[in-house]
């Protein structure tokens, strides 16, 4: 019967959804475990920030003075209309820290480093690395996985840093060189308004948060990927598709918690 | 690449990390606020009604800045709102000055104004600013100028007249 089986065929999605979400968890402790050992070997880690932080930096930087330019204008045609356009400064700038910063630097994140972090672990587990590390006796979590979570953790928040900062810095130019508003004001709004801690701390946080998601993500996918050229792509592509749903749900409930007006 | 030149470029990355922080720290938000403080000193002040008094408000006199809010709650006995105040050690105010509840602009921020009074003897760390005035609720203020117009239109000489 049809509908039977249909039903059959939902519970065991759902079971396998299920058991794929267990065995990502069963992975994470199993990587957080090896941090201590990725620490004692800093040179790896070293190594991976500069393959994932320094590489991402042209994409980071030169999107956000596009997002700080494109803000600043769309912003000022909007606050225009009520006569608003001293507050632009503050409100690109709580736009950029709290919101666009962490939430776009993980969204490029996912796709630049996160992809090449997959394909990198998928072709290992292809070309059987990883196996051959096992039998020498080499815990391949240790040399390869956690010395990625690492830097990964340490990349992201300083790519939302710059990505903010450069956007302001963006706005600033657009808003001060090209519309023609007061510089003094631009800044001084700023400084009134965000409060290093509730909204530049709070944008860190879920930069922290987020770094540690997507790399995990990737270092999963990588790691149970079909040891075949299909399967490392199709992993790949898994990568940006779960980091991205993850990082927008997950900002979702960050901000609820963190800027709820209490 | 060499193994020092990718820990200098890392070391790079990590530096420019530090100093967009610090830009948006100090140059993008209120860092600086937290700092130069230098002596500060403590006042109490009790309002019946402290509007949209936030913590961290800032104390102005004469419209510069001169202190902070440090809380507020409610006095459960009289039900007033009573308000600490940390104010830089360098100003002394009278002791009959006024603390009012003010608000930045039209509809900006709500901080605290003292206006001095001509008393010689200063407040002392700790002592309460006997004068105060609440915020303007904008409902009451509302209400009384409509009281206010009832009140003129029910007299003969109501302006716009009989024909």
């Amino acid at each position: 019967m049809p509908l039977a089986e249909l039903v059959r065929q939902v519970g065991a999605r759902t079971l396998g959804v299920l058991q794929s979400f267990g065995r990502a968890a069963l992975f994470f402790v199993d990587l957080l475990r090896a941090l201590p050992a990725a620490l004692r070997r800093f040179g790896l880690v070293v190594h991976q920030v500069h393959a994932i932080g320094n590489r991402s930096l042209l994409i980071i930087l030169a999107s956000g003075l596009a997002v700080g330019f494109v803000l600043a204008l769309q912003m000022y045609y909007a606050l225009a209309r009520f006569g608003a356009t001293e507050s632009l400064g503050l409100i690109v700038n709580l736009a950029l820290v709290r919101e666009l910063g962490p939430v776009l630097t993980a969204l490029l994140f996912a796709g630049r480093a996160g992809t090449s972090l997959t394909a990198e672990i998928g072709l290992m587990k292809a070309g059987e690395q990883l196996a051959a590390m096992e039998m020498m006796a080499v815990d391949p979590r240790e040399r390869v996985l956690a010395p990625r979570l690492l830097a990964g953790i340490i990349a992201m928040p300083i790519l939302a840093t710059l990505f903010s900062a450069i956007g302001i810095l963006g706005a600033w130019v657009v808003a001060v060189g090209l519309i023609g508003l007061d510089g003094g004001n631009f800044w001084t709004t700023m400084q009134v308004g965000v409060d290093v801690w509730d909204d530049v701390g709070n944008g860190l946080i879920k930069a922290f948060v987020f770094g540690i998601l997507c790399t995990a993500v990737a270092l999963y996918q990588g790691y149970q990927t079909d040891p075949t050229p299909e399967g490392v792509a199709h992993a790949t592509t898994r990568t940006v598709v779960i980091s991205s749903l993850a990082v927008l749900g997950m900002d979702f409930i960050l901000t609820a918690l963190m800027f709820s007006t209490s | 690449m060499g193994r020092r030149g990718i820990e200098t470029l890392v070391g790079g990355f990590v530096l420019l990390g530090i100093v967009g922080l610090a830009f948006l720290s100090l140059q993008a938000a209120n860092l600086t606020t937290y700092f130069g403080q230098g002596d500060t000193y403590v006042l109490q002040a009790r309002f019946d009604n402290i509007g949209g008094l936030k913590t961290r408000a800032p104390v102005r006199s004469a419209g510069v800045n001169v202190g902070r809010v440090t809380s507020i709650t409610l006095d459960p006995a009289t039900f007033e709102g009573v308000v600490t105040l940390t104010v830089d050690a360098r100003v002394r105010f009278p002791r009959d000055s006024i603390a009012k509840i003010l608000t930045a602009g039209l509809l900006g921020d709500q901080y605290i104004g003292i206006d001095p009074g001509a008393d010689e003897a200063v407040l002392q760390p700790g002592d309460r600013v006997a004068q105060t005035q609440g915020a303007v609720v904008l409902e009451d203020l509302i209400g009384r100028f409509l009281f206010d117009r009832a009140a003129d239109g029910s007299t003969p000489a109501a302006p716009g007249g009989q024909p």
